[in-house]
């Protein structure tokens, strides 16, 4: 049951041939019988999840139930959940539970998805490895000594290994792609302001964005169309028309304009994700897509550009944690002065310390003009960048990483190595635009994830071509062995 | 250096309280006076992943400011963090506006008693949000924490160092004052907070074109405040530039109770607030219909008002001043002359005398005033047709005011009419003569001096027998000439 795809768990719900309890019980059990080793989430909901399902159940019984009732899915834990614990992977909000439901969570759950649990991610979204959750490292389903990739690692190993049907995530600078190559499973990153980012606790806000982390395309469009949406909650939400992202991923493939971007098969690729890569494009070729080389020129700078926009944003916005009104309060505060400094130097990690004190270098008087504001104009160049490219192709494609997952405390030692890692994904941040990660092959053992990078609000599109390709591939059907 | 040599460098920060219903990123309530925190909701608490939405009452309501005062509206404004930590600001940043603010330019006019007047340019108003209280009395060893003001809408409207003296600062707020109230976007109540001032002061050598060194006298809630902080001010640094010493550039907070200032203890330890723009909200676009929109629903300004009512009313400068100093009253004073059929200078002498007074003494604004302005100008209808007599009219007015009725009421029901019937007065008139014989004998005995002093005596009997109903005038020519008989 674990190895359907929506679609089928859906027609399964819908025929009765399975309850949604019953669903719902069997990855209950698969989360907690693998949690002890992949460690994939915070929390488990059972009981949150046997009622949802009871109540879908009785929708399904009703015939008012839509195509997502009953079908569990589990939140990455900066989602906020109304009375259940959203600790963001933080020792910080260990002690929080958010008194409302996020728009997303609120979005899924009036669909008649049933959560099950909060996945585990690097604290605050701030991290490549999920090295930097305050509840310890994810591991990685095809090998255990090796991190899923952050920060929404809970997320796409939670996939892997088959502990939910679904699971949803964040993508700053890779969040949600980056692990979902590491961990060979597919993950959607929208447009800008596709989805609402009210209660997805703020990392960098003009980078943020949720979406889903699925086993295949089909499954991604199908929870996008209940994810998205205008929220006038959230004054950078997009006021774009609804539309069914499952329409046209059976659309042909012919004629679609292929950008294949220099700068992202240069020698920082390792050869065999390059070769990989080749191989999947070559297949679309086949398929009718005509390739063309296009040039990002500014991507060298991206990961600058990046880390000193990112660590701005996010030195302002993790100011509100400060051991007044919730989350983690130091023991006996001698004055202000002492609350502040040591409820945030006892609460936050060494990761987003480093961060906020980096962010609030980069915004101080007489450092703001070199660091920050120069940020912003190459960020305008980046988004420039991609704009001339797709005045000659419909999408660009590349590697979402340069390697596959890296060892546990492999770059632990060295931020700079981490921040790398994210090489191929933030520039789609920084310039808003939608991309897909999806699985394209293994490298020795592991996984490796092919990136569909598109113009705003062109999710229809990627999903129709990694559709497509997963009609021709069965690269996502692979399971690690030992959650098969 | 004398101290008169010092020419004083004044520039105000007003910050205002916009009267929206709700705050200015989310939903909560702004009414003054509630229970500590009853109206803060998760916005405003600053919690994890919620996120500002701006209010577009209060951007109207800036707009109409920036209009009123001829400035210009940016099209395009962008809001920015002002980051520093403070527990009654719950985000440890405050939304504002900073390189680019909605309002740019204009200026007002000033004049002060003596008639001098002077042009005020203003730099630039902008919104922001409002932080919380902190209580720090109430709970020994501890701060309390009131969230119910954080998030609050304000506009600060920052001054040119155009002023020159206490009361040309006292002047530009005081004009301030009125014209928000006339626009109708702030209560501008000052007790409560909803108006208050930085004051930026400083000196230099008369006939200097470089400013001195300044300080920046904080929340100033009180014109006489503002007017006896800055004088001080003025005095403490003559005192210190006379005595060779330089004045020190920071913040200080005036003490009412000392009439002194004093430097005030930083809620930061360093002044760097980090902005940039908040990636919250985008920048914010107006476009020219919509400005125009607003253009259209601004009210007559006090200045044009003014002088509306010096030409159309004949009224002199300080009774047009007056009346116009709010929106309210010089409503009040129209409707009256309107029911009054056009009597402009009577109603004037009696919103100012006698209403003017009733208000102060009971301390109700003119809006709660028992009688209304159609009941006023009923009152003065009848004094205006000598129904009754102008003294007669205040007991009328007391009786209005008690909530008796309207003036024709009182008069009938009370017997007030003026008596006007020659006959009837001539009666009174013979009998209060032949009651006095000693005084009617001495009257035409007397010269012009003494008989102006008698005349006055039964004139008062002869009122004394009306109950003050007698035309005075008439009571006077029918005297003298039984008197005289």
């Amino acid at each position: 049951m674990h190895r359907t795809c929506l679609k089928s768990l859906s027609n399964l719900l819908h025929r009765r041939e399975i309850s949604s309890q019953e669903l719902t019980r069997i990855y209950l059990e698969r989360a907690a019988r693998y949690n002890p080793v992949i460690n994939a989430f915070i929390t488990l909901t059972p009981e949150h999840a046997m009622e949802a399902a009871l109540a879908a159940d009785q929708r399904l019984q009703a015939g008012s139930a839509g195509p997502l009732t009953g079908i569990p899915v589990a939140h990455k834990d900066i989602f906020c959940t109304d009375g259940i614990r959203t600790s963001c992977g933080s020792r910080m909000l260990d002690n929080f539970p958010a008194p409302y439901n996020a728009t997303v969570v609120e979005r899924l759950q009036d669909a008649g998805m049933v959560m099950i649990g909060k996945t585990n991610m690097d604290e605050f979204a701030m991290g490549s490895s999920n090295e930097n959750s305050y509840y310890g490292p994810v591991k990685n389903p095809w090998d255990t000594n090796r991190v899923p990739g952050g920060s929404s690692g809970g997320s796409a190993a939670a996939i892997a290994a088959g502990m939910a049907p679904v699971t949803t995530g964040t993508d700053t600078g890779g969040s949600i792609r980056q692990p979902a190559a590491l961990c060979g499973v597919t993950g959607l990153k929208p447009t800008y302001g596709r989805v609402s980012r009210y209660g997805m606790i703020a990392f960098a806000s003009s980078l943020d964005q949720g979406g889903p982390i699925t086993h295949t395309a089909e499954d991604a469009a199908l929870i996008l169309n209940a994810m998205c949406g205008f929220d006038a909650r959230d004054s950078t939400s997009a006021d774009h028309p609804q539309e069914d992202f499952t329409g046209e991923l059976n659309r042909p493939l012919e004629g679609l304009r292929v950008g294949l971007p220099r700068e992202f098969f240069d020698s920082r690729l390792d050869p065999g994700i390059g070769g990989l890569i080749r191989d999947a494009i070559r297949r679309l070729e086949q398929s009718g897509a005509r390739l063309m080389d296009i040039d990002l020129p500014h991507s060298a700078l991206s990961i600058p550009v990046y880390y000193v926009v990112a660590m701005a944003e996010c030195s302002s916005n993790l100011s509100r944690y400060d051991g007044v009104r919730f989350g983690y309060r130091c023991t006996n505060p001698e004055n202000l002065l002492d609350l502040y400094c040591r409820s945030r130097g006892e609460g936050f990690g060494d990761e987003v310390k480093r961060r906020i004190m980096i962010g609030t270098y980069v915004l101080s008087a007489g450092y703001f003009d070199a660091y920050y504001l120069q940020a912003q104009k190459v960020r305008r160049l980046i988004r420039d960048d991609y704009r001339q490219a797709f005045n000659s192709v419909d999408v660009i494609i590349g590697p979402t990483t340069p390697s596959t997952a890296f060892k546990l405390h492999e770059k632990t030692a060295d931020p700079v190595s981490m921040y790398l890692s994210d090489i191929y994904t933030v520039s789609v941040n920084l310039a808003g635009l939608p991309a897909i990660s999806i699985p394209a092959g293994f490298l020795n053992g592991l996984p490796v994830g092919m990136q569909i990078i598109g113009n705003h609000f062109s999710e229809s599109r990627l999903l129709n071509l990694a559709h497509r390709f997963q009609l021709e591939t069965d690269w996502h059907l692979a399971r690690p062995g030992a959650y098969a | 250096m004398n101290p008169g040599q010092w020419e004083t460098v004044i520039g105000l920060e007003i910050h205002i309280q916009l009267a929206t219903r709700s705050k200015l990123f989310s939903g909560a309530a702004t009414a003054f006076g509630a229970a500590p925190n009853v109206q803060a909701c998760a916005v405003d608490l600053g919690l994890p992943g919620v996120l500002p939405v701006i209010n577009r009452e209060a951007v109207r309501m800036a707009v109409r400011f920036g209009l009123a005062v001829g400035a210009e509206i940016a099209r395009h404004s962008v809001f920015a963090r002002k980051n520093y930590f403070y527990p009654d600001l719950p985000k440890g940043y405050q939304i504002s506006q900073y390189e680019m603010p909605i309002v740019s330019g204009g200026g007002i006019e000033i004049e002060l008693e003596d008639g001098f007047r002077k042009h005020i340019n203003i730099t630039r108003a902008h919104l922001e949000e409002d932080a919380g209280k902190s209580l720090h009395e109430s709970f020994p060893g501890m701060s309390g924490i009131d969230l119910n003001r954080a998030g609050t809408p304000l506009i600060e409207i920052v001054s040119e160092p155009e002023m020159r003296s206490a009361r040309e600062a006292v002047a530009y707020m005081r004009k301030i004052h009125t014209l928000v109230r006339y626009l109708a976007i702030s209560d501008a109540n000052m007790q409560e907070g909803s108006f208050r001032c930085d004051a930026n002061v400083s000196l230099r050598p008369a006939g200097s074109v470089v400013y001195g060194t300044r300080t920046e006298i904080k929340n100033l809630n009180s014109f006489r405040f503002v007017e006896l902080a800055i004088q001080h001010e003025m005095t403490r640094q003559a005192d210190l530039l006379d005595s060779g010493q330089a004045i020190v550039q920071e913040t200080r907070l005036y003490d009412p109770v000392r009439d002194e200032t004093r430097p005030m203890r930083s809620k930061e330890e360093a002044n760097d607030y980090r902005y940039f723009p908040d990636p919250d909200l985008l920048p914010m676009e107006l476009d020219n219909e919509t400005i125009e929109s607003i253009r259209n629903e601004l009210p007559e300004l006090p200045d044009a008002r003014y002088e509306r009512f010096i030409h159309a009313y004949g009224l002199s400068m300080y009774d047009s001043r007056q009346l116009t100093t709010t929106r309210e009253v010089a409503d009040y004073f129209e409707n009256a002359v309107l029911a009054a059929n056009g009597e402009a200078k009577l109603t004037a002498n009696w919103v100012m005398g006698e209403l003017t007074a009733a208000l102060n003494r009971e301390g109700l604004g003119i809006q709660q005033s028992p009688v209304s302005a159609e009941m006023m100008g009923g009152l003065i209808l009848r004094i205006r047709d000598n129904t009754i007599s102008n003294k007669l009219g205040k007991a009328v007015f007391d009786a209005m005011w008690e909530g008796t009725g309207d003036a024709d009421y009182i008069i009938e029901s009370r017997g007030l009419r003026q008596l006007t019937d020659s006959g009837e007065i001539e009666s009174l008139v013979a009998g209060v003569i032949a009651a006095n014989p000693t005084q009617a004998e001495q009257y035409r005995n007397s010269g012009a001096e003494k008989r102006l002093k008698l005349i006055g005596f039964f004139v008062g009997q002869v009122m004394k027998q009306s109950r003050g109903k007698a035309h005075p005038q008439q009571v006077n020519e029918l005297l003298q000439a039984l008197l005289e008989r």
